[in-house]
């Protein structure tokens, strides 16, 4: 249709996009819409249902001799649609109280995030585009590790302000099989939007994230990269590393971020105790996390660290946790941590539950 | 500065897909004449082939999994297709990993 068009007669705003972009676009639409291998995912006794799942969970925090209790609940809503779309969506509802003297009452806010309301398209096995509000797919904590009752340990990462956690734009994404020993996966988005709403944070911004899986030895190493396209205009970078040991129940993750507003690392390992041989079916059920890190401050200013949610001086934390499965997806966590910091050294508790919970909206084709 | 990198990531991307989508991966049900996996044909596998690939399944379950989080109970298999097709996009896993896992998880 275009080509029955005369150049007048083209709108402005098509006139301006460079033709490299369009020729780029083009050969994306062409790619995306290449007949996969595998298109159909599923039979009638495998079509997928809606459903609602999420987390829950309550926690008491000690910082410095300062308790917070902290309740919350995020709801996912996961809603396919046909064999290649899925919307979903999660919610962050928390509320964190605190005493302000020993004789009141606890007292604090409510928050209310979204976290991420994106509609998924599986164009090919090499590709699915993804449109709307999205986690930031820079390192593995934010997307992979951040639900209550995946992590092992309840303290986020130091360096987890460093990159934006939700992003409203494009992403596309996918994982494939580069060679018999590697799968490769990458991320590539765009965020179009700037939002200082406070239940929809979001900056412009521009980055990629790609990393090798090797299934033999079951090692993951990645990078990520982050253009802001805003205010300062910087660039953030980071690796990541996942090790699932074979032979024995170790998980280890690793991530390293910088930016202006700092750098920094963290290393965790998590234990399932089932190698040991007494009280075998308690042990089963009980893991031991530890994580070590460290942060040094960027060139920002102190105020501005802590608006975003960073510490305001070079720190370094060590932290062992104590997990212990009730049941599938319901398990009591506390952890200790010391953090050393020439603002103040401190001690750091907690104590919880956290929950996960799969909720069918529909019939599951269970016999 | 930030169009030139925008068009590199376009670059990234396009480079990506296509190299993809002309290298192809391995299908998983090699044994079908065209490679494909017919939806609407019955799932007929012979006794071989079904063990072979619940042993994949759990293989690739437990790798891609576990990577992340504690291994969850079986689900029903309309609930596990969601599941997966959730993790496909969060965690990347491809296509023949997640066929694989569906099978063994809804065995």
């Amino acid at each position: 249709m275009v080509c029955l068009l005369t150049k007048t007669e083209l709108p402005v705003w098509l006139l301006r996009v460079p033709k490299r972009v369009g020729l780029l676009f083009a050969c994306f639409v062409l790619a995306c819409f290449m007949p996969g291998r595998a298109a159909a995912q599923s039979s009638n006794a495998e079509k997928p249902v809606p459903i609602l799942s999420g987390s829950a969970g309550a926690f008491s925090f000690v910082t410095a001799g300062q308790q917070t209790l902290d309740e919350q609940i995020n709801p996912v809503l996961l809603v396919p649609l046909g064999d290649r779309w899925l919307v979903e969506g999660r919610m962050e509802c928390e509320g964190a109280f605190q005493r302000p003297a020993s004789n009141e009452p606890y007292g604090g806010e409510v928050s209310k995030n979204l976290d991420y309301l994106e509609a998924d398209f599986i164009a090919n096995p090499y590709v699915t585009v993804t449109l709307g509000r999205f986690l930031t797919p820079f390192g593995i904590f934010n997307e992979r590790l951040y639900p209550i009752w995946i992590r092992s340990l309840q303290q986020d990462p130091l360096i987890l302000p460093l990159s934006a956690e939700s992003s409203d734009g494009m992403m596309l994404r996918g994982g494939f099989r580069a060679n018999a020993r590697a799968n490769l996966t990458y991320a590539v988005y765009a965020s179009a939007v700037s939002s200082g709403h406070n239940n929809l944070q979001s900056d412009r911004n521009a980055g990629t994230r790609m990393s090798l899986y090797f299934p033999g030895p079951r090692i993951e190493v990645g990078t990520s990269f982050q253009k802001l396209l805003q205010d300062t205009r910087t660039n953030a970078f980071g690796f990541h590393f996942a090790w699932l040991v074979t032979g024995l129940p170790l998980n280890m993750h690793a991530e390293y971020a910088r930016s202006i507003q700092g750098s920094g690392y963290w290393i965790d390992g998590t234990y399932r105790l089932s190698q040991l041989h007494f009280w075998r079916k308690a042990m089963r059920r009980t893991e031991i996390a530890g994580r070590a890190e460290q942060f040094f401050s960027g060139s920002i200013s102190a105020d501005d660290a802590a608006a975003l949610g960073l510490v305001p001086a070079n720190t370094r934390e060590g932290e062992v946790g104590l997990n212990y499965y009730l049941r599938d997806g319901l398990k009591v966590v506390g952890s200790y941590a010391r953090q050393f910091s020439s603002a103040g050294n401190l001690n750091l508790w907690s104590v919880g539950i956290a929950y996960r919970f799969l909720i069918p909206l529909g019939p599951t084709g269970a016999k | 500065m930030s169009t030139r990198i925008s068009i590199l990531i376009c670059a990234v991307a396009v480079g990506l897909v296509m190299y993809a989508s002309v290298v192809g991966v391995p299908a998983v049900h090699a044994d079908s004449p065209s490679g494909k996996k017919d939806a609407a044909a019955p799932t007929v596998l012979r006794n071989d082939d079904a063990n072979a690939m619940r042993v994949q399944g759990e293989l690739r379950f437990r790798a891609n999994c576990g990577r992340c989080h504690a291994a969850p109970r079986k689900f029903p298999p309309r609930m596990m297709a969601t599941v997966l097709r959730h993790m496909r996009v969060r965690a990347t896993i491809t296509d023949e990993d997640m066929r694989l896992v569906l099978f063994y998880m809804s065995q």
